[in-house]
């Protein structure tokens, strides 16, 4: 699967207070009309000065693609986060490392695909870029001059991204009846 | 092979004789909790995956502990509560610690331990990243989100990745002035917020064993500040005595083989700690509290499950007897039993509320998480424009307790309550 779309850049340590503010987490992500409100809150904790995310009208971001330093997703275990990304329509997150439940809780989910990179791609692309992900061979290029970046491989989660998530997953392996 | 406290406890939980860090294995979950916050959507995804009448897996094992948004006008927040009331009724589960009756107990960190679900050795899952808490205990502990947390519910089982183990021996006498809040900001500032990334940080040594209980929490607690899945602590008779005065239930204590292997050790003594901050906006941004003593505040916050423990509040009280606060000092114990017991424990003749109400502190509040997270526009304590915040929690990302404009220090009791008493960051040995 390839996922073309606008890149939206950010550095170290982004915590999950900045992806969803606390004050959201009123809103119950199994919930469909709240679901799509936490989206249009995804990354509603930045500093002011950045460049809005979302699109204010729509509640949805023109961002695709995420692109990150290290720890992405550091702090809460709110699943709020990757729901919101993935509700306000970003596909996947490439970044140097992640917070763990940060990172499980986007393979348990489905929401968005945490591919890391084995060196930082933040100073390769600004806000805006378009780029290419393809999913299948674990790659990113960059659109506009075709330069492509090697993503590191999803290991021992694979199974579980490529199964759409943990209850895909384990009804496939036979842990739980389908 | 020689196995780690951690692999010990997993390796039993999975039927294993023997796993190894990097092994994917489903484990036998002993306990899951869930509060407010993610309870709902937990029981969202527990009825759409396994259907409109499936039970959980264990009646005794789902513990549902409110506690983040308690006393709010929100509404989204009551119609939260609402949903975990309906659900507790429908599964006729006996753990269910309700707000507004004789049972709500405040902060799910501390309510679990204090009522006797945390047991030596077991496994318990949580949907708070502060869930690594209970490994002060000797319990394999760690948070998820709210997928793994439905599939808990109806399955009790849960796929892990054995994380590798870093050891932090603290060997040496601890000093008056130092508290384990002292030993953890340094440790994180040392290895920093990502330092233990999926590891197990088991925490040893001389000084280790002299703490008590809720200090052992407060280090555990922190575990995941540093990117840890869990933090954990062998057990000993203080963690027996403590267990048994809270459950009856049988409990088979896991201890680690000696000279198993680990990632890495880190030894240190901690007679040479200094009392320390970690300075805005990120719990690793480590600095000897004298070295902020030109920073003036706004306000100093004692509360939440890594500070608003019952030691904490003594510890906070110690500083404050006889003396009058200069800046707005909050006050807010964790659970009931704590809120309770600061109305009996005494120092020189006077009761920890008394010492508060004297020095000058705001009213105390009901128990919950308060301000520790922001929450709410109407939660108590949470900062809502530029207010600098010396802060007992364990988090001080921007925007962590409501403004994205107001900076916090995280520090211990002792100084966050000396720093209370000047007005400006303080050493709890220089007042
Ligand atoms: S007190 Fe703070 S850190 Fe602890 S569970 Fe509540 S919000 Fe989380």
């Amino acid at each position: 699967m390839k996922i073309k779309a606008k890149v939206y850049v950010l550095g170290d340590n982004i915590d999950t207070d900045q992806i969803i503010p606390a004050q959201y987490l009123n809103l119950v992500p199994t919930i469909k009309s709240e679901y799509d409100k936490l989206g249009s809150y995804a990354m509603a904790g930045l500093p002011e000065t950045a460049i809005p995310f979302v699109d204010s009208a729509t509640g949805k971001s023109p961002y695709g693609i995420m692109i990150a330093g290290r720890n992405f997703g550091c702090g809460s275990s709110r699943e709020h986060a990757p729901v919101a990304l993935g509700a306000a329509g970003c596909k996947a997150v490439i970044a140097e490392s992640y917070a763990r439940i940060f990172f499980r809780n986007s393979v348990a989910t489905g929401e968005v695909y945490p591919f890391e990179t084995p060196v930082s791609l933040v100073s390769e692309f600004k806000t805006g870029d378009e780029a290419e992900l393809d999913v299948g061979s674990g790659t990113l290029m960059r659109l506009s001059d075709g330069k492509v970046f090697p993503l590191k491989s999803l290991g021992a989660v694979a199974p579980v991204v490529e199964a759409g998530g943990m209850f895909g997953y384990a009804r496939k392996v036979g842990m739980i009846k389908s | 092979m020689k196995m780690t406290i951690t692999e010990k406890i997993l390796a039993r939980a999975a039927g294993l004789d023997c796993v190894k860090p990097g092994d994917n294995i489903w484990v036998n979950v002993d306990v899951l909790l869930t509060h407010d916050v993610c309870g709902p959507g937990t029981i969202g995804i527990f009825h759409r995956e396994f259907g409109k009448d499936a039970k959980v897996f264990s009646k005794e094992g789902v513990v549902i502990i409110p506690d983040h948004y308690i006393f709010t006008a929100d509404e989204k927040a009551h119609r939260n509560v609402d949903i975990l009331r309906e659900f507790v009724k429908a599964q006729g589960l006996p753990y269910f610690y309700e707000p507004g009756t004789p049972s709500y107990c405040g902060v799910c960190h501390l309510g679990l331990p204090q009522h006797g679900h945390v047991r030596p050795g077991e496994v318990i899952i949580g949907t708070d990243s502060h869930t690594c808490s209970h490994g002060a205990l000797g319990a394999f502990s760690t948070g998820v989100g709210n997928t793994d947390a439905g599939f808990v519910m109806g399955t009790g089982k849960m796929l892990v990745k054995v994380p590798e183990t870093i050891r932090f021996v603290l060997n040496g006498r601890k000093p008056d002035y130092i508290s384990a809040k002292d030993m953890i900001l340094r440790i994180i500032g040392d290895i920093g917020v990502d330092g233990a990334m999926y590891c197990a940080m088991e925490f040893t040594g001389d000084a280790v064993r002299d703490l008590s209980i809720d200090e052992r929490i407060t280090i555990c607690n922190m575990a995941v500040e540093a990117g840890a899945k869990n933090g954990i602590i062998p057990p000993d008779e203080k963690t027996f005595e403590y267990v048994r005065s809270r459950t009856d239930k049988a409990f088979v204590p896991v201890y680690g083989d000696d000279g198993a292997p680990v990632m890495k050790e880190y030894v240190y003594d901690v007679s040479e700690f200094v009392p320390c901050v970690a300075k805005p906006h990120i719990p690793s941004n480590y600095a000897a509290a004298r070295d902020c003593s030109d920073v003036v505040i706004d306000r100093a916050y004692i509360g939440s499950c890594t500070g608003g423990k019952l030691d904490d509040m003594i510890m906070a009280a110690s500083v404050l007897a006889g003396r009058k606060v200069k800046a707005e000092t909050l006050i807010v114990p964790a659970t009931m039993e704590i809120a309770d017991a600061m109305k009996t424990v005494k120092i020189g003749g006077k009761s920890l509320v008394d010492i508060f109400e004297a020095a000058g502190c705001a009213p105390i509040p009901p128990p919950s998480c308060a301000a520790c997270l922001g929450g709410p526009v109407d939660t108590f304590g949470r900062t809502h424009g530029s207010e600098v915040v010396i802060s007992t929690t364990n988090r001080n990302f921007i925007g962590r307790m409501g403004s994205k404009n107001a900076p916090i220090y995280l520090a211990s009791p002792l100084t966050a309550a000396a720093s209370a008493v000047t007005g400006r960051i303080t050493d709890p040995r220089d007042i």
